[in-house]
């Protein structure tokens, strides 16, 4: 039944035209989305695969299912996959280029064939990387710190850092995208006012992505500089300095955090919404404090470096500031909840994630005052409480986040709606086995377990056991969606216009939505998020 | 009972006391807010559950419940910060009196050098109640020496010294881990802090090998590599004298004036002509690459013994500066 419908479908931007070519060379930004979806979750798996291995060796105390050095490189490009060529594209690439130009009322984005171009450069860039770890891998950590990865490491770390270095040009480039687009391809009546606040943070975040990128792309080309020509500047016995190289690293990855967290935001500020049937609380307020995560964002990179050996009083100023950025979050997560209050509040899919995201962003955010506490850091620096702190923030919030988007707009994605009843276990699982996997490490992270360990002293397996099963559970949380999704490409229900009678743009159109996403260009004449005036959709039913 | 089941660790210094009060406050304050939250999302999602019979109400927004929301928990934020910053700032201020130990990290040990003699490998013999300062260098990466016990941690950067101090509380054996990752055996860089009872450690400290003190190893070295030629200790020679320079201002040739500490002393040894002091030419070899950092630690460990004793060298036990805030 439901496949006779596809050929009975009008055109839309997947039955516009076939073959590979199509796809390969479109400057259709949804395509372009499509495009990116397909490669960033294929990465997501091999990093995936890498937690793996860090999970099973840390079964037991004694280093014996891997060696040292593999241990070393899986955690390498666990981090390294996940943070470079996962967490920073995921949402921007896939649901931000998808949606943006929709959302303001757009065609396009601003520049089609650069939105291409920097999907090659990721392409190139994953490439790149994936070829320097089927080459043997390399083991500085995500962080690449010096001088251990400029003199010491005896891996593939120019290649790597140069994978990243060309996929940092995409960021870019999509920034940049984003950014005109939101400047000037606004339709009639789309102030900046009534942006829906996806738009707004992804606004915050370009800006972040433009002046933050190439900062890190300087600062691994230096690193690779001073390994291939021996330069000196991050070594000590030729004056060098090699916590410089932190500087100019966390200046790029502090930001980077917001680049991979606020999007998330943004989605979550969609959906919270529409399943309250309510106009968002304090709209301002959480537009204007994206804006304000992005630029304090760049002024607390040197609260990673409080036992580094920085003054005592650069330290306090950098306490001061990181507890100075924690504020707007904060006001974020109020206005959510706020938000639900006398609503009329439905548990779909979408929902259920954005409510996880809230309560493992808080449990995310409270944890990171801990650490920009001066004292309290000194003991918990680079041990498991950090790693359960940014694992709480990067994946019970950005993770999260990814997936509640992914289903809310997976109807207008594909025409297609996911089967509820797999969508809501598979968001009650990944919860579930994201706590269980994360919750203990703040346990022995206190206790004093270090990050990056092979071997540890045995008083801490009874947490790393915990974490192991945990991570086998969310494993399942991640794969669900993947067969379920697939599956209702096919044999899904064929989805409304607007199934979840959402207010943005974008379900004003088709879906899925032709080619060039409205039939003619809207007049917006309401303001943002005015759910009064939307029907209640049909009841959500479990049927599949 | 908690033996294979640790849920809080053993805390065995003054700093770690009061940062468990630190970190307990914390994190009262951080349930507190997950509850509140954790609460009113699930009392909305009964209450507001989406029914037949009523609709949503829509509200704009509140600038007083905004106000206060961002306010009052900054309020709280700043609370957190001042007692971090003052755990820290004790944190990085050694009394003076503290017994010295230069520690020279490599991948993948630990070095360490009392200033009386004896020598260790991965392992620190302290006693119970002093003040010990921990003067640090690396051979090669960062490492990071930290004692969970002590609640204290600090990176060991190669090129330049970063120091961090501590006094134990408690008898025992804890835990020595490098807290940065330094390469394949990152993991294995680990070792023990013995913290002894006094008699027990006098009688530790006899029974270790009679090597002399490090400033005595550390003179012998200067008379070898012939520093005393120019560094003449009794009347002014090519280079400046040494006694009673360390830890005092020294003014440079450039007009400058730095502090003589062991950052300063190593710079002027390896790279001499950075900074140049006041008077003299720059004609002094670089020694980069020709001592090795443990003979620097003797060298600097001889250069500090030229100073006469402080007044009124307080016993190091005493509560001399430096002590921790008390916790309330």
């Amino acid at each position: 039944m439901a496949t006779t419908a596809v050929s009975s479908e009008r055109a839309n931007y997947l039955n516009a035209e076939y073959g590979i070519r199509s796809w390969l060379f479109t400057t259709d930004h949804k395509r372009i989305a499509l495009l990116y979806l397909i490669s960033i979750t294929a990465m997501f798996f091999v990093g995936g695969f890498f937690a793996l291995l860090i999970r099973l060796e840390l079964l037991t105390p004694a280093g014996d299912l891997l060696t040292a050095d593999t241990y070393n490189k899986a955690f390498s490009m666990h981090g390294q996959i996940m943070v470079f060529f996962f967490l920073v594209p995921s949402i921007p690439a896939v649901l931000g280029n998808f949606l943006v130009p929709m959302m303001v009322g757009a065609k396009d984005l601003a520049f089609p064939r650069i939105n291409l171009l920097s999907w090659y450069l990721y392409i190139a860039g994953a490439g790149l990387y994936i070829w320097c770890m089927m080459s043997g891998g390399v083991d500085t950590g995500w962080t690449f710190y010096t001088p251990f990865s400029s003199l010491f490491s005896n891996t593939h770390v120019v290649e790597a850092a140069m994978a990243i270095f060309i996929a940092g040009f995409s960021t870019i480039l999509t920034g940049l995208n984003f950014v005109v687009t939101v400047h000037r391809m606004r339709a009639p009546g789309m102030t900046w006012s009534r942006l829906p606040l996806f738009v707004w943070s992804h606004y915050a975040v370009s800006l972040i992505m433009l002046l933050a990128t190439p900062v890190i792309a300087i600062t691994l080309l230096l690193m690779v500089l001073e390994r291939a020509l021996n330069l000196g500047i991050f070594d000590a016995s030729r004056g060098g300095d090699p916590v410089l190289f932190q500087h100019l690293f966390w200046f790029y990855s502090h930001p980077a955090v917001y680049i991979m967290i606020l999007p998330s935001m943004g989605v979550v500020s969609e959906i919270i919404p529409c399943f309250s049937r309510k106009r968002i609380f304090g709209y301002s307020f959480v537009a204007m404090s994206s804006i304000a995560i992005a630029v304090i964002g760049f002024l607390v990179w040197a609260h990673h470096m409080f036992v580094a050996g920085i003054s005592l009083y650069s330290a306090l100023v950098f306490s001061f500031l990181s507890y100075l950025v924690a504020v707007p979050s904060a006001i974020k997560v109020f206005n959510w909840t706020a938000t639900m209050y006398k609503g009329s509040i439905s548990f779909s899919t979408p929902m259920l994630y954005a409510l996880g995201f809230i309560g493992l962003f808080t449990i995310g955010g409270l944890t990171g005052l801990f650490l920009a506490c001066l004292g309290v850091d000194v003991h918990v620096h680079d041990t498991y409480f950090v790693i359960a702190h940014f694992h709480y923030v990067m994946v019970g919030g950005a993770v999260l986040g990814y997936l509640g988007g992914i289903h809310f707009w997976w109807p207008k994605i594909a025409g297609r709606m996911y089967p509820e009843g797999w969508g809501r276990l598979a968001a009650v699982v990944v919860f579930i086995g994201f706590n269980l996997t994360f919750f203990p490490q703040f346990i022995v992270g206190y206790l004093g377990m270090p990050r990056r360990y092979w071997q540890y002293p045995a008083e801490y397996q009874v947490y790393n056991v915990l974490s192991t099963a945990g991570a086998s559970i969310l494993a399942v949380g991640y794969l669900l969606p993947i067969i379920y999704l697939l599956w209702s490409l096919r044999y899904g229900k064929v989805a409304s216009e607007n199934p979840w009678q959402a207010t943005g743009l974008e379900w004003r159109t088709a879906s899925p939505p032709p080619t060039f996403n409205f039939d003619e260009t809207p007049e917006v004449t309401w303001e943002a998020y005015e759910y009064d005036t939307m029907p209640l959709p049909e009841e959500v039913t479990l049927e599949r | 009972m908690f033996d294979n089941f640790p849920f809080w660790p053993t805390s065995a210094s003054v700093h770690a006391r009061y940062e468990d009060w630190l970190f307990i406050f914390l994190t009262v304050v951080s349930v507190v807010m997950t509850v509140l939250i954790f609460a009113l999302i699930a009392l909305f999602a009964m209450k507001y559950r989406r029914r037949h019979d009523h609709e949503a109400t829509q509200i704009e927004g509140s600038l007083l419940l905004e106000t206060v929301w961002s306010v009052l928990p900054f309020g709280v934020m700043l609370l957190m910060f001042a007692g971090g910053a003052v755990l820290y700032f004790s944190m990085r201020t050694p009394p003076q009196n503290a017994d010295q130990v230069y520690v020279v990290a490599k991948q993948w040990m630990w070095k360490l050098q009392h200033m009386e003699g004896p020598r260790e490998i991965n392992q620190l013999h302290v006693p119970v109640d002093r003040n010990v300062e921990l003067i640090m260098t690396s051979q090669d990466v960062i490492h990071s020496f930290f004692v969970p016990e002590f609640r204290i941690k600090q990176d060991v950067i190669p090129g330049r010294y970063t120091t961090m101090w501590f006094r134990a509380t408690r008898v025992g054996t804890y835990h020595l881990f490098c807290a940065q990752f330094c390469g394949t055996m990152h993991s294995g860089m680990v070792g023990d802090i013995v913290v002894m009872d006094p008699h027990g450690y006098q009688a530790w400290m006899t029974n270790g090998q009679p090597s002399g003190g490090l400033a005595q190893t550390g003179m012998t070295l200067f008379q070898q590599l012939g520093c005393s030629t120019c560094h003449n200790m009794e009347t002014q020679g090519r280079g400046p004298n040494l006694r009673g320079v360390f830890g005092n201002p020294v003014q440079l040739e450039d007009g400058r004036t730095v502090v003589a500490d062991e950052n300063y002393v190593r710079e002027s040894i390896l790279f001499p002509a950075a900074k140049v002091v006041s008077g003299f030419k720059n004609i002094m070899p670089s020694w980069q690459g020709q001592v090795t950092e443990d003979q620097l630690d003797q060298l600097i460990a001889y250069i500090r013994s030229l100073n006469p004793a402080p007044e009124g060298a307080a016993t190091n036990a005493g509560a001399a500066g430096g002590n921790p805030p008390q916790s309330q």
